[in-house]
């Protein structure tokens, strides 16, 4: 199995954020995990990726055991990850921000870099002609040299994917990444995280919006109050009484879903 | 007259080294360091003893002070960088006060009274003694403190020091060890100030303990602050005038320290940005702390 979160719980002082939770992805699926607001699933990414440490359980990628390593350490195991309030790097160029994602690939210790030899100007040279790439990719060519926080919303949430891919993971976690965005930028979202897995990433992926999950998602896992409540195909999700009763609340907005 | 003045401008490019190296300290680690003359003084020592008791050449027992200061730095910060952020100040002070215990007690580095007849240094056919050479030696070593700065802020290297900067744990998603980089900035700018250690000791040819204590590390940071923390040129800058002006106001020499003080005091309430910076720095000390507690 490629992700296997085993038993996880997380609790900050009474609060039980995350209950015993399991649950697997495939590799080069996309799967999402859903729930109402609170339920645990931002914590269950900051446990994956290192930010928090779980209180209990395990957390295997490819077999290997991460829960409780430091994030720059499960980021060179291939994991990159996108926040749900966009944390770009605000001082520096929308170039730059990508160029940071691309560190754990750029060879050399302080003495080389300081000697400025010519094989580190080669690298940084393909590291840069990389990252235009994945800024075209996003749709953000024609801006790179703009500073990371002078970028409207839907494109500081591309510049998040653009430097999360420049890790070149093998799981990429990303965290509402429809929030804020209009009609058409989900859309054209919808068609980047179809072609991020084409590139043979998995994704995981949290999101609101149930119409971006149901069409792109190959599997889903519900969350509630800490809690997984079920967890499979989006036909079978959306019929699911028990999540249409604790994450839309009442039964007349089944249709919504 | 000539000569005054050269003395003055060498102090002048010692300073600048210290205001340099801290300043990298405040701008990349975050953090304020009340101990770097400790660094200064143990580069000073290990370059005078070396080379009164080994009659090693100066051009030898120069980079030794640097490696000795560094390793000193290295065996600081490993500790307190790795795992909290917010104790560099207070065991920076304790360092200091402890350095400077040892070396009035110890009996090798002469105690109270120091060391005296440090050799200048040699070098076929230069003259050391005369004060425009050793400007330019110290010159030099001013020049590659600079170029080593330059080097590392446009390197890859420079970029993971921004982005830990800009958001610590971002940057740490993002792959990057933040805590060896931390570690790795202090280590340098302590090697840097042993160098300027060596280069102070060789000049005046006799030191004692008291250039190296608190008094001396609260004036490198006032001219770190005055030149505006995080910039470069302002740090250049701000060693520059605080080692001029006491010269113009030798009269009140008594009154230096209360001057220092209060000049650090007014510039944190009126400019915080110093003269030169850009107040980025100061704010990102203020926002980064506001984000780490919001979590996620
Ligand atoms: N660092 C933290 N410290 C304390 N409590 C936290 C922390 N992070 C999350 N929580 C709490 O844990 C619970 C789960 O939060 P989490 O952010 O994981 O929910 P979520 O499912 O992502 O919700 P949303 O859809 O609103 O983003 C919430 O009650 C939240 O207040
Ligand atoms: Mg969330």
């Amino acid at each position: 199995m490629f992700l296997e979160i085993d038993q996880l719980s997380k609790s900050f002082g009474g609060l039980q954020a995350l209950d015993r939770v399991s649950f697997q992805v495939q590799m080069g699926a996309i799967q999402a995990l859903i729930g109402p607001n609170g339920a645990g699933k931002t914590t269950c990414f900051n446990l994956i990726s290192g930010v928090l440490p779980p209180s209990a359980g395990s957390i295997r990628l490819l077999g290997r055991e991460i829960s409780g390593l430091p994030p720059h350490q499960i980021a060179r195991l291939g994991l990159a990850r996108t926040f749900q309030n966009i944390q770009l790097f605000g001082g520096m160029t929308v170039l730059e921000n990508v160029l940071v994602g691309q560190h754990i690939h750029l060879h050399g210790n302080l003495l080389a870099t300081l000697l400025n030899l010519p094989a580190i100007r080669r690298q940084e040279r393909r590291s840069i002609a990389y990252v235009r790439e994945l800024l075209d990719f996003v749709g953000l060519a024609d801006k790179e040299s703009w500073s990371a926080d002078s970028l409207a919303y839907g494109e500081q949430r591309r510049l998040e994917i653009a430097r999360a891919l420049a890790l070149q993971p093998r799981l990429l976690l990303l965290d509402e990444p429809a929030a804020g965005m209009n009609p058409r930028e989900t859309e054209d979202l919808m068609a980047l995280i179809a072609s991020i897995q084409e590139r043979d990433i998995t994704v995981l992926l949290i999101e609101h919006d149930m119409n971006l999950v149901m069409n792109i998602s190959k599997s889903i896992v519900v969350f509630d109050q800490g809690r997984v409540i079920a967890q499979g195909p989006p036909r079978a999700i959306r019929q699911n009484p028990q999540v249409i009763e604790a994450y839309l609340g009442k039964e007349e907005d089944a249709d919504d879903v | 007259m000539t000569e005054y003045f050269l003395h003055i401008a060498i102090i002048s490019a010692l300073h600048i080294i210290l205001a340099l190296s801290l300043n990298l300290i405040i701008g990349y680690c975050g953090q304020v360091s009340l101990g770097h003359a400790a660094f200064y003084g143990l580069g000073a020592y290990t370059s005078a003893l070396a080379a009164i008791h080994w009659q090693a050449s100066f051009f030898l027992t120069l980079p030794l002070a640097g490696v000795v200061a560094a390793l000193f730095g290295l065996g600081l910060g490993i500790p307190t960088l790795r795992l909290r952020d917010d104790y560099l100040a207070i065991v920076t002070l304790g360092f200091g006060i402890i350095v400077d215990l040892i070396l009035l007690n110890l009996e090798v580095t002469g105690g109270p009274d120091g060391l005296v007849r440090i050799p200048p240094p040699q070098l076929a056919g230069v003259d050391f003694r005369n004060k425009f050479m050793y400007l330019l030696l110290v010159a030099l070593v001013v020049a590659f403190t600079l170029g080593l700065i330059y080097r590392l802020v446009h390197s890859r290297h420079g970029r993971a020091l921004k982005a830990i900067r800009d958001h610590e744990m971002t940057a740490r998603v993002m792959g990057i060890n933040a805590a060896a980089y931390k570690i790795s900035i202090f280590t340098l700018a302590a090697g840097l100030a042993g160098l300027a250690g060596a280069l102070y000791a060789h000049y005046i040819t006799f030191i004692n303990p008291e250039s190296f204590g608190l008094h001396t590390s609260i004036l490198v940071l006032t001219m770190v602050v005055l030149g505006g923390m995080g910039s470069i040129l302002g740090s250049v800058v701000g060693a520059g005038v605080l080692t001029i002006l006491p010269e113009l106001f030798r009269r009140f020499a008594d009154y230096q320290d209360l001057a220092y003080g209060a000049m650090l005091i007014a510039l944190l309430i009126w400019r915080p940005q110093g003269l030169l910076g850009t107040g980025k720095i100061s704010q990102k000390f203020s926002l980064a702390k506001n984000r780490a507690k919001k979590g996620n």
